[in-house]
């Protein structure tokens, strides 16, 4: 044994490195690496999801722009959706080394071998259309074989509904097509837009013969040009936008497609990021209350070295290196899912996807993702990690002594704002929007802050009406709550915002779907018919009483436009850039009627209704009390209007409430009767199918008879509907997944800490004799009540959140369907007992001893 | 002679639930560099809380704390943790070794901690002077009481320390170990030269001290010095 004199000194004296804090905190992770990694795998989700958005985002913006051509399918588009003038004619027909015309409209087609009838989208071509990319068909041929003859193209999804093949026929107004192809895909056209509104091609040499072209009728006309190489398509639109702007002609370029195509993605890559930063605010939440936990645990080590010597902020380092280390290791992990994530995004998307995505790795979006769960993992990590600076080294000679304090230090409300001002930043970021983030970021604070006050709520209540007379295992349970170290809080917080996100999807999807319902129920009409003409009018009418049916409305409608307002035209109006809202107003085109009283869906707000107009005295319109504030009309103003080519003067006479919601013709504005009715119009008929089967052949008679009107079959309106939502719906439960496997992991994460914190309690009554079945029933019972409390509250913050947005945002009344709602209760609470009791079983297995040697 | 430790009007209250708890109270005296003193007492008399502040681990209420030197009163907690690593080893009740690393880093942990370099050989040779050169690689948690309270000796004597805080070191372990410890910290700390300053109610072991000081409801009653050989104190 060598004599201590003998021991060598210390020759080298350097100070204190950096290295060595890493070292002690590599050392001092030893044997809490699985947990650490445990801690921080609640972020892992909530990276993937943002890298694989991110990712997604990029590739989409670069496809957009290697696509942007196909898209548009030409050079140069002209449209307008009003009979193209003579004197535009000349240039029109002269722009371009090739052109191509169309003529869009909605009309009915009549699938004869089945019978069927369907409202579609026809589109009437000429020409080569499109000059870059295809129009899908299968046969391929078929895409330019049907431009030849009596032929047309019929979209995929109709091809299945009416069971039809190529070959067959279909009747468009009065005249019959052979089906020469299946139309996959459109020039930039999306699974989307094919449900909503699917297309039929048919040349356009054979529109007059359908019969469909009548003034009057709704038609979209397009001219479609390719240039040649040298041809600068931008510049030559700008040169000739006076010309068009004065014909009321709109255009589209290469250029302005491929933004307006990027920036209507932008708002889905917005939500969905949005989305995931909810799951990593979650999982963050969760990485802090483990974190709290884990350095409660380390108050002895800390007191350790503090007392041998090292400084608080020593101390505070060892420990944020171990953040920083293990927070890297989240965010790669979740950076290297999400790039796996991302593959699959496409196939979810690809409904609303107007080009084929490329996957390819992001770095861009993977740096972004790795930095940001780097920020945010320390960020959160830093709220119990302050409290290492206080730990004192007193606690070496006696632990409970004086209580380090972790809530009177001010360096933890500056953290707290840098959490608070961070989400905020990253929001704006994602948003752009001041306003958006200001309720984006106070919405979360309050759903966080509602979550957490119903935690406090519940163990206060838990608390002063203990339930004393319940036996001793139900109270170990029901105490477990409110007890020091208690999980209540995080777990409210966790499970009951995920429970809030599922349950809240699930409301508004119902919100939704009720409110198209509603609508169509008994006595209200179920089927609109319009572009009928005035002398088709009492046709319609007797064809519709001959089948039984009701004829509940008949209303007459005008199409018009507005050329001034206030005496100022758009012209005037273009100067200004305050009254947007007025230029607007003048641009579009009104669908007007005109009677003699009120319906039962409007209310008078301001002025008074007049009902009929007098000859010689001025004409008072009524216009929809939020339109009339957004144009900037008030009752008495003057507006001017241009009725085919009849102007018209009419002062207003009244602002009024519309009722949007009902299954009804609504008009922002109408005349009084006694004005319009010489003027071009045609008519809408309202009626009310008892069956699916009288419906089809009420189509097919009206179809059949009078080939140029629609129909809305609400039947039909509601399946799309609910095959959007479905659509949506699997979107949105895709995102929704990565917050609740979140919430998942932060609940296997949360009960693990509390069977570090419930272990020797466990043990000790073990040890005095409490049986495993006992010790089983108090886990199993605390659990309960945890899964209980947490879904309740998130269930509570849900009906909250819903019924706000159905009184708001929906204008519909809310009744939530209570079974659903019930099975999500019972779910999450057996999902966290179950999770309880499995982390748990470790305890209840092994003796006393053992497990006190080896965990504690 | 070099007075290590300086104690002068010692007193430290609490706040506790509006009333102030007086736990020591006007306590003076002093330690010669080198010498041996036990503070006894009985449960609840303040000895831990004096251990506490003539270490540094906590702030007075009001008097002086001087170690070699330097008024302890005056520094702020990360000052003192300096002077501590400097010139103060500690001992525990309950040994208080960092769980997660092996006897070996932990004996290294003082050193590391003032940067120094090439200091395995050392912590090696500590370990073998308290008889655990082959457990180096163990962790806490796989050591007996006696080997742990070993291995805290090893690195109570690895800085070097002027001074060395014992509390209790006996009070976890079972006769015949206690014995064994008891032995292996005098020799270390004969051999070290180091000033030994002993909190215990193990009046046994307070007699190997040459000197024992009694404190009892915070105050100090008796001052007395031992009939240990080699008397070499300042007296108080």
């Amino acid at each position: 044994m060598p004599e201590l004199n003998d021991i060598p000194e210390v020759q080298h004296k350097s100070p204190l490195n950096f290295s060595w804090l890493i070292l002690m905190a590599w050392r001092d992770s030893r044997r809490n690496r699985s947990r650490l990694f445990l801690f921080i795998s609640s972020i892992i989700l909530g990276i993937a999801a943002l890298v694989a958005i991110y990712s997604f985002e990029y590739n989409l913006k670069k496809d957009i722009d290697s696509q942007a051509k196909s898209l548009l399918g030409a050079d140069l588009v002209i449209e307008t959706n009003k009979t193209v003038s003579e004197d535009a004619m000349p240039m029109l027909m002269k722009l371009g080394d090739k052109r191509s015309e169309e003529r869009a409209f909605a009309s009915m087609i009549y699938f004869p071998k089945s019978e069927g009838t369907r409202l579609v989208n026809v589109r009437a071509l000429s020409g080569e259309y499109p000059y870059y990319g295809d129009i899908e068909t299968s046969p391929a041929t078929a895409s330019r074989t049907f431009r030849l003859e009596k032929r047309a193209l019929v979209d995929k999804t109709l091809m299945l509904q009416f069971d039809a093949k190529p070959g067959d026929s279909i009747k468009v107004g009065e005249l019959t097509f052979e089906i020469a192809g299946v139309l996959n895909k459109a020039p930039g056209q999306t699974g989307f837009n094919s449900s909503v509104a699917p297309i039929v091609y048919i040349p356009l040499a054979y529109l007059e013969e359908t019969g469909l072209s009548q003034k009057g009728s709704r038609i979209t006309y397009n001219f479609y040009y390719k240039f040649g190489e040298e041809v600068d398509v931008q510049k030559l639109a700008k040169k000739l936008e006076p010309q068009l702007e004065k014909s009321e002609l709109d255009y589209e370029t290469i250029e302005s497609r491929k933004e307006n195509t990027g920036r209507s993605f932008e708002d889905l890559t917005e939500f969905l990021a949005l989305v995931g930063f909810i799951a990593l605010l979650l999982g963050c939440i969760g990485v802090a209350s483990a974190i709290h936990i884990y350095i409660r645990e380390k108050i002895n080590t800390i007191a350790i070295l503090r007392c041998l010597g090292a400084s608080s902020r020593q101390a505070f380092i060892i420990y944020l290196i171990q953040i920083v280390g293990i927070g890297l290791i989240g965010s790669m992990i979740g950076a290297l899912l999400g790039t796996l994530i991302q593959q699959f995004l496409p196939m979810v998307l690809a409904d609303f996807l107007p080009v084929k995505i490329t996957v390819a790795i992001s770095w861009a979006a993977i740096a972004q993702g790795i930095l940001l769960g780097l920020i945010i993992s320390i960020l959160f990590a830093l709220l119990p990690l302050v409290s290492v600076r206080n730990i004192s080294p007193l606690n070496t000679l006696r632990l409970s002594f004086q209580e380090t304090s972790l809530f009177k230090d001010p360096v933890k409300w500056l953290v707290y704002f840098i959490i608070v001002s961070f989400v905020f930043g990253f929001t704006y970021l994602q948003m752009g929007s001041l306003k958006k983030t200001v309720f984006f970021t106070a919405g979360v604070l309050a759903g966080f802050l509602v979550l957490a006050a119903l935690a406090y709520a519940m163990m206060w209540l838990a608390r002063r009406y203990f339930p004393s007379s319940w036996s001793y295992l139900w109270r170990q349970g029901f105490a477990n709550l409110f007890r020091p170290n208690n999980q209540t809080l995080i777990l409210v917080v966790s499970i009951g915002l995920g429970t809030a996100f599922i349950c809240t999807l699930f409301f508004v999807q119902d919100i939704l779907i009720n409110r198209v319902t509603l609508s169509s129920s008994k006595n209200q009409p179920n089927m609109v018919l319009f572009d009928i003409q005035s002398d088709q009018k009492v046709a319609v009418s007797n064809l519709t009483k001959s089948m039984n049916l009701p004829v509940l409305q008949e209303v007459p409608i005008v199409n018009m436009r507005m050329t001034e307002i206030k005496g100022r035209t758009a012209a005037d109006y273009k100067k200004d850039s305050v009254a947007w809202g007025a230029m607007r107003g003048l641009e579009r085109e009104y669908r007007v009627t005109y009677r003699d009283s009120l319906s039962d869906s409007e209310e008078i707000i301001d002025g008074k209704w007049i009902g009929k107009a007098e000859p010689g005295k001025p004409v008072y319109v009524s216009i929809e009390d939020g339109y009339a504030r957004r144009i900037g009309v008030k009752v008495g103003d003057e507006l001017k209007f241009n009725v085919q080519g009849a102007p018209l003067k009419a002062l207003v006479g009244s602002t009024r409430k519309v009722d949007w919601n009902r299954i009804q013709t609504n008009f922002i504005l109408i005349f009084p009767a006694g004005v319009l009715e010489d003027a071009p119009q045609f008519h809408v008929l309202l009626t009310q199918v008892p069956s699916n089967e009288i419906s089809a052949k009420y189509q097919q008679a009206v179809v059949r008879t009078f080939p140029n009107i629609s129909m809305i079959d609400l039947g039909l309106v509601l399946s799309v509907l609910d095959e959007i939502l479905d659509k949506m719906g699997f979107v949105i439960r895709f995102m929704a997944a990565f917050s609740i496997i979140t919430g998942l992991i932060v609940l296997i994460s949360s009960v693990l800490i509390s069977k570090y914190q419930r272990i020797r309690e466990s043990v000790l009554l073990r040890t005095i004799g409490a049986s495993r079945k006992q010790i089983l029933v108090i886990t199993a019972l605390e659990y309960f009540f945890l899964g209980a409390l947490a879904a309740g509250a998130g269930i509570i913050l849900s009906l909250l959140a819903s019924w706000s947005l159905a009184r708001f945002t929906f204008e519909t009344s809310f009744t939530p369907d209570i079974l659903p709602v019930a099975l999500l209760f019972l779910i999450i609470t057996s999902l966290t007992v179950l999770i309880g009791l499995f982390n748990s079983r470790g305890i209840l297995n092994r003796p006393p001893l053992e497990v006190l040697r080896s965990d504690v | 002679m070099d007075i290590i430790l300086n104690i002068q009007n010692l007193s430290k209250t609490y706040q506790s639930g509006g009333n102030t708890l007086t736990v020591l109270d006007d306590i003076n005296f002093a330690i010669e560099a080198g010498s041996t003193m036990a503070i006894v007492g009985p449960s609840g008399s303040g000895k831990t809380t004096l251990l506490g502040l003539c270490a540094g681990l906590d702030r007075s209420s009001s008097g002086i704390v001087e170690l070699n030197h330097i008024r302890l009163d005056n520094l702020n907690e990360d000052q003192r943790a300096h002077v501590r690593n400097q010139h103060v080893g500690f001992i525990f009740q309950n040994f208080q070794l960092l769980p997660t690393l092996t006897a070996l880093e932990n004996v290294m942990v003082p050193l590391e901690l003032r940067g120094e370099k090439h200091i395995r050989p050392r912590a090696e040779a500590l370990l073998e002077k308290v008889g655990l050169a082959d457990r180096g690689h163990h962790y806490p948690s796989q050591l007996s009481g006696g080997e742990q309270q070993r291995v805290s000796l090893a690195r109570a004597f690895s800085n070097s320390p002027k001074i060395l805080f014992a509390d209790e070191p006996t009070g976890n372990l079972d006769a015949e170990t206690s014995e064994k410890v008891v032995k292996l910290l005098f020799d270390l700390n004969r051999e070290a030269g180091t000033t030994l300053v002993l909190v215990t109610h193990d009046l046994e072991l307070a007699s190997k001290t040459q000197r024992i000081i009694r404190i009892k409801g915070g105050s100090l009653i008796s001052d007395e010095l031992t009939n240990t050989q080699n008397l070499n104190h300042a007296g108080a």
